[in-house]
């Protein structure tokens, strides 16, 4: 099968047991100083964007998914993976 | 009997002459210093990773050093027994490398804090801590940005006499004030199940000499003195 080049976004999201200080930060002391008080929940967490050569969107996000439990792209103690989108390009 | 002590170097390591320093000169251990992609296991006695950054801490710290071929010889001298000690940035590789459990989470204040704190010894039958009593307390610095340790399984770790220091007041007792970081259960250390890997925040390498010491304490150097006697008595 002839590969494709597929942008994959993916967020590695602290888990809601450990506490978050940047979260709690940027929500008590920015938002709502600054009066955004409509907003009840801020998680902070980490940004990456992939290209990558795969069959189709399901092989790149399998690619993705292994490689990042393979490697420990996100501890597994605090963070959860979450892929965002996968796009063909 | 010569015991052979390499330090590790991953490139941003900073606090890596210091512990070769110590070993050699106050200690007095034959120690090298090696260059991460070039250590041997079979060459070591036991293995140190040393403070301060390893690849820009990038991603989380300690990840991208968990990876390197070191770890996988340091993992060796690990399921053989041997004595690995990981200081600060080395305690974080240490958990990315998945010796030991758990998370390094940034401090709560979000800030690097770099102070005296005072350790108290909770299991004193490790490589590292079997000339101290239990509930001795060390006066030993502090110099981290991520050093809030977390884990989803505290109970397994204590009941497996996995926690090595825990942060007190100087009278060893447990409070928030005694807790820089907010590391969980005040938690400064902790080991491996076989009681023969320690990974730590504090800098026991800048309390080894009292002159570095506003106490002129040294209580660090016991760390290092039991590594060295555990070698001795395992080769004897």
């Amino acid at each position: 099968m002839e590969q494709s080049e597929y942008k994959i976004e993916i967020s590695l999201e602290n888990k809601p047991a450990a506490r978050d200080p940047v979260a709690e930060t940027i929500k008590r002391d920015l938002l709502a100083k600054k009066g955004y008080d409509q907003v009840s929940k801020v998680r902070s967490g980490q940004y990456l964007r992939l290209i990558l050569l795969a069959d189709s969107e399901e092989h790149a996000k399998e690619i993705v998914t292994k490689m990042c439990n393979d490697l420990r792209i996100f501890n597994p103690v605090t963070q959860n993976l979450n892929i965002i989108s996968v796009k063909k390009i | 009997m010569t015991i052979k002590i390499a330090v590790i170097q991953f490139p941003g390591a900073n606090c890596d002459l210091d512990a070769v320093h110590v070993l050699k000169n106050v200690v007095g251990v034959d120690t090298s210093l090696v260059w991460h992609n070039d250590f041997k296991e079979s060459n070591f006695d036991g293995v140190i990773l040393p403070g301060g950054f390893s690849f820009g801490d990038y991603l989380r710290a300690g990840i991208i050093a968990a990876h390197s071929p070191a770890l996988d010889e340091a993992r060796i001298m690990l399921k053989d027994g041997r004595p690995i000690l990981g200081i600060c940035n080395g305690f974080q590789i240490l958990i990315e490398a998945e010796f030991l459990p758990g998370a390094l989470l940034q401090n709560e204040s979000l800030k690097f804090v770099c102070k005296w704190v005072n350790i108290k010894v909770i299991n004193n039958r490790t490589a590292f801590t079997h000339r101290m009593k239990k509930d001795d307390v060390l006066a030993i610095p502090i110099a981290h940005g991520e050093g809030r340790y977390y884990t989803d399984n505290l109970k397994e770790l204590e009941e497996n006499d996995q926690i090595v220091f825990k942060y007190s007041t100087e009278d060893g007792s447990f409070n928030s004030e005694a807790n820089p970081t907010g590391t969980l259960e005040n938690i400064a250390g902790i080991c491996n199940i076989e009681q023969t890997c320690l990974g730590l925040m504090p800098h026991p390498e800048r309390a080894s000499e009292s002159i570095l010491s506003p106490k002129q304490t040294t209580d660090g150097r016991i760390i290092f003195e039991s590594m060295i006697e555990f070698i001795k008595r395992r080769l004897t």
